[in-house]
Order: C-alpha cells, then structure tokens, then sequence
C-alpha cells in the first residue's frame, strides 16, 4: 500500500517541502531508502525500524520502500525519521491517509521511540505556512521556534506515539502558543553588559556611537588591556532595537545553525567574536550543504576580529564581498545558497608586535617591525574601515574616577534619531545607512559649502590624504552632521571625521 | 695603468684593510710596486709580519692578493667610477681630508660622491639612535635646521632614525649634509632613504671607505663611526640608549680630541639614558643651538632663534589653550581634551585648524606635538 506525508529540507535559509512516499508490498523483506540521500538520511533505516518496535508497532516481513521527492535535491539531517515512521505506519495502515493531509511533520527518532530536537524548524515552519500547511508536528523543544509563526498550528510531541495519537485526533494536544508581541513588548534590555561599565575612553566611545549611527566599520587600536575587548562587547547594547522582521530573518539563521536555544527568538542584536584561527569557510558559511558562517550569524549585529592582524589573510579577504552585498552567496553544483550578512564589523589590533607603539619607553619594536605588523592587513581590507580609533591605556586616577558614565540607552537614544535621519534622507534609495553610500550618491548627499571644501583641500595637502580617505571621511562627516542634527555638514564635522581617518602608512609608523 | 688604478687596486682587495696596506705600502713604497711584487716577495713580508703580531696577515690574504692582480678588471671598473660621478680619493692624494689623515687608522682612500667641504667649514656631526621618539625627532630637524643655517655642515651616518632627521633638517634649511655610509658608496641603505641619498649629493657628499658593492656588514659600522667623529668639529648625540652604537662614535671622538655635545633628556627615559651619562661625564649639554654654534664660532654669529621666529599669528581663546597644552611629548586627542577641558569636537575642530596653519603637527594618527618651527 502507497501512502504519502510530508516534511521539509532546509534551502538556503528558507524550509524546501519534500513529500515522503511509503510503500508496503509484497517481495523479500526489504527496507529501502531512495531520492538522492546524505548517509544520516540512510541511517533513518535503523532508527525507524527500532524506534516503530520500540513504540509497539510491528513491521511485516515486506518490500517496504521509501522516496523522499523532489528527488533531484540532496537531503541532509535527521529531520525525516519522524515522517518516515508515519509513512510507513500509513501505508500499513495505522493511520489514514487523510490524517496526513495538510500536516508537516519533522522530527528525529531515537531508538526507544522518543522524539529528538532537530534545526532548522523556523524556517521549515515558516515554508510550511506560506504553502498552505494547517499543521505541523515538531519535536517538543523545537515547539516554541515554530509557534512564533502565525496562521499554523504548531504541536511539540516527544514520543512516536504521542505523534500518531495527534494525527488520528485521539489526543486533546493543543497547539504550541507563543505570544510574539508580548515579547516585543517586554522589556527585553535586560543586557548584561552596559557602556556605563567602561571608564574613560571618550575618544573611542564617540568612534563607537557614530559607526553604530551610519553602520560603518570601525578599527580600534590600542595596546593590551586597554579595553578594547569591553568596549566592542558594549557596542550591540546601543544598536536600535530589533524590529519584527530583523528578529524573524536572524532567527532562521540561528535555527538552521542550531543555536536557537529553547527560546522561539532573537531579540537581541548578536555579538559573534570567532577565534583569530577561524577558517573562511566558517567565517562566510560553506560546507558540501552549506551553513551560515560567522558573518551570517553575525547578520543585524557585530561581528567582532580581536587581534585582527592574527588572522589569516585568505580568511579576511572573503569578506569583501559580503561587506559590499550584506549578503553571501555560496555556489554549489546542486544549488546557490544566500545568506544574509548586514553586519557592522569591529575589529581590534595592538599597534605593534609588542603592543605598546609609541609609547618608546615600553615599545621595542624597530619602525620596520611596526610597518610589517600594519602590513598584514591588506589595503582593500583597510579599506572597509570608515573609522579608526585608538582606545588609551587607561591611568588610575580615571579607573577611580566617581563621576558617572553615559548608560547604553542615552547613546542608544542618539543612535536612533542619527539612524533615523538617515531612514528619512534615503527612503527612495535602496540603502538605508551612510556607510553604504557611493562615490556618486555622496555627492547628492554630502553636499559642502565654500567653507567646508577649502578646509577639506587644506588638509588634504597638509595631510597627504589619499583620494580613498576622501570619500570615507565625507561618508563620516556625514554622519557626524546626523547625530548632530545638522542636514548641512560643517567644518567641525569634517574635522571630526579627519581624525578618525583610516591609519595610512604616514601616520603609523612614520 | 696609472698610478690611481694601482691605488684602488690596493683599498678594494677584499679583507685588506688600511693597516694591512700601510704595512705593504711602507715595504715596497708604492701600490704600483706592490702590484708587481713577486708572490715570493708578499709572502715574505706576510711571514714577518706574523711574527710581528701587529698586522694579522693571513695566507688567505697572500691569496686575495695575488688573485685580484687581473688588470682588465681594475681598469675597466675604475672608469666605471667615473661614468657614475665617484670619485676615488687616495691619502697621496691633495684633496683627501686632513682630518682624516691625521686619525689613527686612517682609511687608504676613501670613495666621494659629491662635493667635501671646504677647509674652513664648521662641520658638526649629530648622531643618535635609530628607533628614537618624537622628541628626538623633533630636536634632531631643529638642531640640524639650525646649525645648517648658519652654515654649519651637518655630518652623518644616514641610518634610519636621528641620523635620517639630521640631513632632512639640514636639507630643509638648504644647507649642506655629508653622509658616511657603512656599504659600499653605491648602495643606497636603508633603501628608504633613496630620496635623502640622492639629495645630499647635490649639495654635500656621499663618502665610502668600502669599494663599490660592499654590502652593509654589521662590522662596517663601527668602523664607520671613526670617519663620521675624525671629520667632524664636535659631535652631538641626541637620543642614545646606554649600550648605543652613537656611543662608540662618542668614544672615537674623544681619542680624536673632539668636543662631546649631548641633548639631556628625562632620566626615566630609555632613550636619554645614554646622553645623560655623556653629561654627566663631561659632555656639553645643549638646549639651544648657540651653544654649539659658540664654540665653532667664538667671534661671533647670528642667533639663529631670531633668525627661525615663530611668527605670531592670533589666536583664539581655545586655540591658545590647545597650543599651550603641546609640548614635545606626543600627546593623544582625548588626554588633550582631558588637560584643557574641552570637549571632543570642539576640540578635533581646533586642531585640525592649528595643524593647517603649521603651528602643531601629527607624529602618528591623533597623537600631536608643538611644531618647534
């Protein structure tokens, strides 16, 4: 007998409905699994057949065969045990086929019977609603994750049995509930971490607030312990908030990477710190079926390089691509995979092999040292970084300091009204920060008067400024003005904006 | 071949220094002699002078000797010398310094690229550590700009560091710079430093002891240090370390009878440990360039501080603070801003105003010092 009932398989970041077909007829006893399967898909066999006995179902020396259609799409995951079992049960007939109509169902089994967590379910719950789906089975920890989308049932079961008493409506079961709003509502602040926690470092703190105004990328440099590690930490705490769809999108990518723990959604902005050894493949996403990398997880929020010069070359290069796009976009034979990667990157570095350049008494590094140590970092790279700051080793009179330190939220205010500025200025463009700002768009944007531009072209001589710093400093300049409220950009903007110039050979090293 | 072939010939055999040729050139009279020396004959002298122990010949010497012996080669490389404007100036020779012959150890010849001073120029060497702070950056352009003025040839080792600041400061004041290079005359080395190299050739000169395409060996340097002490009238070291190789040029100078002048720093920093101790043994310390430019010119000279005023320009309340708060010490943005309670963006504003004027100036990204001129 044929029977038919459906699952999903992640794409990307969006759920693929595959359809598993069962069919029980007579022939040698066999249990056969087709339709283009990774080797933990084929190991469903073992799971299904133990788990069915397990749970009191007994299987009939027959031909049993599965397909897992489309059949051209590689399947990967343990997601399928669970439909696969109730394929079988139906086409036994166990159930009916009209049980499975309209239901998805994704879930693995454990040789006992019971249900186990799996990814990925957002996005497959979310698929499922958008094909018309009424239903779907989930594991019980996976229960929350799906009950964030609307206009579907969702039901946790932890057992097989309990899985089939659902389908046959024997069961009082009701749906999972989550109430999303509520928990936009909620004060959901409830950070751990604050700006007010860090003493002194003004210079770097304004850096911070005004890469986190226009979304630019923003280096620090400082010697060890100076506190570059604590400030970027800080720097998600004074992003806007998350909106609805921001949490949406980030939580599909958290639940395919299977780090979205018990609690249905993102709500805050993510901080992702990789290891200096990282590989880009980890860093971008890759991988035969690829995951989301770093960056992706990084996606709405800041993904912080500590010791930046440490990593590998290969390995910062491949985020040039993803800066310009906001997204990634990982080719296979069997597939192009995108993931989206808006993240602000925050890099650190000491200024010199020992740390302490320029300071001569502690510093005993020669300038070559110094040059090469700058040197690992390639132009390009240095190039994605509007804002450089140096964070200063802090003295004792400052650590002791009792005066009180601006909390995340007053800078987060700031943020906001610079930030939506911005939203005004390019709601008919198709970017939303100044940071992404072209060389032709800036000059509709940063538009300067007589006075601002004789300035600019003083310092430009003075400075021997390169005709790159040109465009990042007015991109700076410009953000400088929103968080000051001025539409025009004036010369203490563009000043401001000089001295977060990006660190060029002259003035490292000279 | 001529006389001066034989004389390069005898200062480029590799390993054969001017002790060595002293010895050579006192045996057979001339370098033409000693080219036509037998074998026998060379390796008798090496043999006496063994025994004498005063002159370490080797056997390899004998054989660098005689191997070298290829005329086409001394010929055609001595007028390469020429094409490429080196001139080859032996101790027979009128021209070659009397400074320098007087030192012991003189070298046979050295190589010039460029014009020596005249007799009667002051020449005053300032020397210093490679990797040396702002402050003796900017002490090294001031005293050199100075000195070079007035017409003092500023003399030194085009290393990285003061040495490189001192012809700079000179070459800002258009005056004249000589450089003593530790490699053979042809290279330029550090390499950075092509665009000073080929600068100070126009007005001052290059000079070489080592042969053309001498590469920069360690054990050059010192040596080098006893031509940069023997040419110079004084000596001043601006930033030294306590075990620096500026020292050794100190040390060369004093057995040559020269004047010590030292830039005092503070006694914490690493930097002034070396020039401190100097003092405190007897150097002169500076801390204006008068008082260098006394002892060169008893009978008088210009004040050179009237002479590089700074010219007042107003200033503004908050620029005035700002520029007051700078010194030599490299000061970061927001310890200015610290010091004279100025907010940041007012402040940045100011200082990007006071840069433009030319009154303070970046040593590195947002870390700023009073520019001296």
């Amino acid at each position: 007998m044929f029977s038919k009932a459906y699952s999903a398989a992640i794409h990307g970041i969006d759920g693929l409905i595959v359809s598993v077909e069962a069919d029980v007829s007579d022939g040698l006893p066999l249990f056969d699994m087709v339709g283009y399967l990774g080797s933990e898909v084929k190991e469903a066999r073992e799971r299904v057949k133990i788990a069915l006995k397990n749970s009191g179902y007994r299987l009939p020396a027959k031909r049993i065969t599965i397909n897992l259609s489309p059949a051209d799409v590689r399947k990967e995951g343990t997601a399928f045990d669970l439909p696969v079992a109730i394929a079988i049960l139906t086409a036994l007939g166990y159930l009916e086929e009209e049980h499975l109509k309209d239901v998805l169902i994704i879930g693995e089994l454990s040789l006992n019977g019971s249900i186990h967590k799996v990814n990925g379910v957002l996005p497959i719950v979310y698929s499922a609603q958008q094909k018309g789906f009424t239903k779907c089975i989930v594991p019980k920890e996976n229960a929350k994750e799906g009950a964030v989308v609307g206009n579907i049932k969702t039901y946790g079961v932890s057992t097989l049995r309990e899985a089939v008493d659902l389908l046959r409506g024997e069961t009082g079961m009701s749906p999972e509930h989550l109430d999303v709003e509520a928990l936009f509502q909620k004060k959901n602040r409830e950070e751990d971490v604050d700006f007010s926690d860090v003493a002194g470092q003004k210079a770097a703190k304004r850096a911070i607030e005004i890469a986190v105004s226009g979304m630019h990328n923003i280096l620090l440099i400082g010697p060890p312990g100076s506190g570059k590690t604590m400030l970027a930490r800080r720097i998600p705490t004074i992003m806007p908030e998350l909106s609805f769809d921001e949490s949406m999108e980030l939580s599909k990518i958290y639940s395919i990477a299977g780090l979205l723990d018990n609690q249905g959604l993102i709500l805050k902005r993510p901080f992702r710190a990789p290891h200096h050894t990282i590989t880009s493949s980890a860093l971008v996403g890759g991988g035969r079926t690829p995951r989301p990398g770093e960056i992706s997880l990084a996606h709405q929020g800041v993904l912080f390089l500590d010791e930046f010069p440490e990593f590998q070359k290969s390995t910062i290069e491949v985020l040039r691509q993803p800066l310009e796009d906001k997204a990634v976009t990982i080719a296979r034979l069997h597939g192009t995979f995108r993931y989206p990667a808006a993240f602000m990157m925050v890099a650190a570095m000491n200024p010199c092999n020992c740390g302490f350049y320029p300071d001569r008494n502690k510093c005993s590094c020669s300038i070559n040292m110094v040059k090469r140590y700058l040197n690992r970092i390639s132009q390009p790279i240095l190039d994605r970084f509007d804002i450089c700051v140096e964070a200063m080793q802090m003295n004792y009179k400052e650590l002791e300091a009792t005066h009180k330190e601006e909390t995340s939220e007053e800078i987060r205010n700031r943020v906001n009204i610079a930030r939506n500025m911005q939203m005004e200025r390019y709601k008919n463009e198709n970017f939303y920060f100044n940071s992404q700002l072209t060389p032709k768009t800036i000059k509709k944007y940063c538009k300067l008067d007589s006075k601002v531009r004789t300035l600019l072209e003083q310092a430009f001589a003075t400075m021997n400024l390169s005709a790159r710093a040109y465009h990042r400093i007015l991109k700076c300049a410009r953000t400088i003005a929103d968080l000051d409220l001025s539409e025009q950009i004036q010369t203490k903007h563009i000043s401001e904006a000089i001295c977060y110039r990006s660190l060029d050979q002259k003035y490292w090293g000279e | 071949m001529k006389n001066q072939e034989y004389n390069y010939w005898i200062s480029s055999i590799p390993n054969i220094g001017p002790k060595k040729i002293e010895l050579l050139l006192n045996t057979f009279g001339t370098a033409e002699e000693v080219f036509k020396a037998s074998g026998s004959a060379l390796k008798t002298v090496i043999e006496c002078a063994k025994s004498d122990q005063t002159v370490r010949f080797m056997q390899s010497d004998l054989d660098a000797i005689l191997h070298s012996k290829d005329k086409n080669r001394i010929h055609m490389e001595f007028s390469r010398l020429t094409e490429r404007g080196i001139r080859f100036i032996s101790k027979e020779e009128e021209e070659y310094p009397d400074k320098l012959r007087q030192i012991y150890n003189a070298p046979y010849a050295i190589f010039v690229k460029g014009k020596l001073p005249r007799k009667d120029q002051k020449v005053i060497a300032i020397v210093g550590a490679r990797e040396c702070s702002a402050y003796g950056t900017e002490i090294t352009r001031y005293m050199a700009k100075s000195l070079a003025s007035e017409g003092v040839v500023i003399l030194s080792g085009m290393a990285r560091g003061i040495d490189s600041y001192a012809h700079n400061g000179a070459l800002e004041a258009g005056g004249i710079t000589l450089a003593v290079l530790g490699c053979g005359i042809d290279i330029c080395y550090p390499k950075e430093n092509i665009k000073l190299y080929m600068e100070i050739q126009k007005e001052g000169a290059i000079i070489s002891e080592y042969a053309p395409g001498i590469q920069p060996f360690a054990g050059n340097f010192p040596m080098r240090n006893r031509i940069i002490s023997a040419l110079s009238d004084g000596i001043l070291v601006i930033e030294a370390k306590k075990k620096s190789g500026s020292l050794i040029t100190v040390d060369m100078g004093l057995e040559q009878g020269k004047e010590i002048y030292a830039i005092p720093g503070r006694i914490c920093d690493i930097l002034s440990s070396g020039c401190n101790n100097l003092i405190k043994m007897g150097a002169k310390p500076v801390t204006t360039p008068m008082d260098i430019l006394e002892d060169l010119f008893p009978d008088g000279y210009r004040n050179p501080a009237e002479a590089i005023a700074k010219t007042q320009i107003p200033l503004s309340k908050g620029e005035k603070k700002v520029f007051d708060c700078l010194n030599l010490e490299p000061k970061y943005i927001e310890v200015i801003s610290d010091q004279t309670d100025i907010p940041m963006m007012e402040l940045m504003e100011i200082l990007v105003k006071l840069e433009l004027r030319g009154l303070i100036r970046q040593t590195i990204r947002n870390h700023y010092i009073q520019n001296l001129q």
